[in-house]
């Protein structure tokens, strides 16, 4: 159980690197092109799946364990983030009927 | 070997991330993104990550994605939502992105690729490693998550609780 990749070899990071950043660039296009909070939020997880990866890649080829600990870390604070988030949304369902963030305007002055 | 499951696993999570923006319907854009997931799950097992994998798979595919469906079951969402931006918010969007990723190219493209595979088979990934660096070094702070997720609880609970 120790070795479950036994026999594969690292790449270079500069992979991990590239298709992070994609990921990265996806997510946020999606951030701005969405105007259904639900979505927003799918979109804002896949941002911080692509930056946890990365941080992974980075802490194994340093061979240092506190870049995965802050792995852990980020998806503490993300699993808390949506469960607020969410009940946000209900939340403003209730008063609005709709999850469209345009219509969340009304504390302009 | 390793550059094909590399090629295979990035090329499903691209795929299911930009089907993820491209679906009507918002049940759709959550099973692709749960696809997405259990891609990034295999690029951690290639690290040797297995404790972060299988968090990962418990954590997001298992806990977040199943609220997510909650709600949209509740809310009835389910419908393919009318509104949508304008095309020229979208077209601006889409453009700025794509500057953004030039301009991170440019930057990553002077790294040399480096020393990669010093020691391929790292061992930091396990549970064990995981958890004495855990509780000798990050002990605070893993006290703080722990009243960090009951204040997330409390006020979920308390934003939708009707009032009587």
């Amino acid at each position: 159980m120790n070795q479950v990749v036994q026999g594969l070899h690292l790449l270079p990071i500069n992979y991990y690197l590239w298709f992070c950043t994609v990921l990265f660039i996806i997510g946020l296009i999606g951030v701005l092109i969405k105007r259904n909070a639900l979505l927003l939020f799918m979109c804002i997880e896949l941002m911080l799946n692509s930056i946890n990866l990365l941080l992974a890649a980075f802490s194994v080829y340093h061979n240092n364990p506190s870049g995965q600990i802050l792995v852990i870390f980020i998806m503490v604070v993300a699993a808390a983030e949506v469960a607020a988030g969410l009940a946000i949304l209900v939340a403003t369902y209730r008063n609005t009927s709709s999850v469209d963030i345009n219509l969340l305007n009304q504390l302009k002055g | 070997m390793e550059k094909y499951l590399f090629f295979g696993l990035s090329v499903i999570a691209i795929f299911s991330a930009i089907m993820m923006l491209l679906s009507k319907k918002p049940v759709h854009s959550l099973l692709y993104l749960i696809l997405c997931f259990f891609a990034i799950a295999g690029h951690y097992l290639m690290l040797n990550a297995q404790f972060l994998a299988v968090v990962h798979i418990i954590v997001y595919a298992g806990a977040i994605m199943v609220l997510f469906l909650f709600t949209l079951m509740l809310l009835n969402l389910n419908l393919s939502l009318e509104f949508d931006k304008p095309l020229i918010v979208k077209l601006a969007a889409v453009i700025s992105g794509g500057l953004l990723l030039v301009a991170l190219v440019g930057v990553l493209k002077g790294l040399d690729s480096g020393s990669a595979p010093v020691f391929a088979n790292t061992q930091i990934g396990l549970a064990k490693n995981l958890g004495i660096t855990l509780y000798n070094e990050y002990m605070l702070p893993f006290e703080i998550a722990s009243i960090l997720f009951l204040t997330a609880m409390v006020g979920a609970v308390m934003l939708v609780k009707t009032e009587k």
